[in-house]
């Protein structure tokens, strides 16, 4: 019950802000895809950052537990998922946890993204055998490891860097490259930006 | 207006931290295929099975990993189903605090009307084929934009880093080949 309480507040929360931070707005996703306007990609290297460093940190200070973190399996399978992933997310400006918000806040066409999303995984179900086959899905680099290896956790270093101190310092790399990357990379911007 | 990138972006690593500090780490493609199991299993109840050992499935994907994801099919009221249903409430709230979404956003986002037009039909046959585009990619990941991507490299999971890799490879030349024009 405790468990389903949870769910009910962080999911609520996670809703509440990618509904803020326009993550659930296909218009702010494409013009992050675009390069236009890269304040949504800022906000997310700074939400990176920001987790890795707290969970991090709270770990070395024994306040977080590190059997909490679940790290999925590497296979080659991953980067032509995410290949296809980014394919969709730029034509329809959601990915399944924005796309499930944006219907929620009234938007209608992300009610058309989640019935094809809903036959997207179907699909894949029904495909999963020759996936499977393909050897596709066998893990590479070692499967469920970490860059560094973390003190006490059940997944494999890739690399023998203390994974604690080296998240940290990754998470702080995530925040510094949020603060410099420039609002805009493509084209001219549409009137001077104002001084900070 | 959405918040600005400071703001908004502590606040989705907090809840990101929340998350693995109470829990564990927000993902939500999953929940595509819990659904789709539900609602096929409520049109043939032999789809999922009760074993002694937990659950299985005549489908191979739902019975893989010892029927994990066979056992979410029969049992709804779990975290990471009832978590995705959560943030809709709290979308759906967020939404109407800040005066719902503009009218004419609702069928045709701004940028795609400046690019495509103001035909519903079109906006939602792109939506339909890129949802099942991002459906099928994501499950073949293992994962998806928040279980990959934020979870992943806030993790230092080598596969969140593929993963990102491979999405920002497609997404940014899909993105500028479609949308030209500004809105």
């Amino acid at each position: 019950m405790t468990s389903i309480l949870l769910a009910l507040v962080i999911g609520a929360a996670f809703g509440a802000v990618l509904d803020r931070v326009g993550a659930s707005n296909p218009t702010i996703i494409n013009k992050m895809l675009n390069l236009t306007d890269l304040s949504l990609a800022k906000a997310i290297l700074l939400a990176i950052g920001t987790g890795s460093v707290l969970m991090f940190g709270g770990q070395m200070l024994g306040l977080v537990d590190v059997g909490h973190m679940s790290v999925k399996t590497a296979y080659v399978g991953v980067f032509i998922g995410g290949l296809l992933l980014g394919a969709g997310w730029a034509i329809a400006g959601y990915c399944p946890g924005t796309g499930v918000v944006a219907a929620a806040s009234g938007r209608k066409d992300a009610l058309f993204f989640i019935a094809g999303g809903l036959l997207g995984a179907a699909a894949y179900m029904v495909t999963y055998p020759s996936w499977k086959a393909s050897g596709l899905l066998d893990k590479i680099a070692g499967g469920k490891v970490t860059l560094g290896t973390i003190p006490g956790a059940k997944y494999e270093g890739l690399t023998a860097l203390p994974g604690d101190i080296l998240g940290i310092v990754l998470g702080l790399a995530f925040i510094a490259v949020a603060f410099a990357l420039p609002e805009r990379l493509v084209g001219q911007p549409a009137q001077a930006q104002p001084a900070e | 207006m959405p918040l600005n990138w400071k703001t908004g972006g502590l606040l989705l690593g907090l809840v990101f931290f929340a998350a693995v500090l109470l829990v564990k780490p927000i993902g939500v493609s999953t929940q595509f295929v819990i659904l789709d199991g539900i609602i096929a299993d409520a049109v043939n109840p032999e789809l999922v099975t009760q074993t002694d050992e937990g659950y299985t499935s005549t489908n191979a994907y739902l019975a893989k990993s010892g029927g994990k994801y066979a056992k979410s099919v029969a049992n709804p009221l779990n975290y990471s189903f009832v978590f995705v249903i959560a943030m809709m409430i709290g979308g759906f709230v967020s939404a109407m605090a800040r005066g719902g979404i503009p009218r004419e956003d609702r069928s045709v986002p701004a940028l795609w009307r400046a690019n495509f037009g103001g035909s519903p039909a079109k906006r939602y046959a792109a939506a339909f084929l890129g949802g099942f585009i991002v459906l099928y990619g994501a499950r073949l990941a293992g994962g998806c934009t928040s279980g990959h991507m934020m979870s992943g490299m806030m993790q230092t999971a080598l596969s969140g880093y593929i993963f990102a890799a491979g999405a920002f490879l497609a997404a940014i030349p899909v993105s500028m080949m479609m949308f030209k024009k500004e809105a």
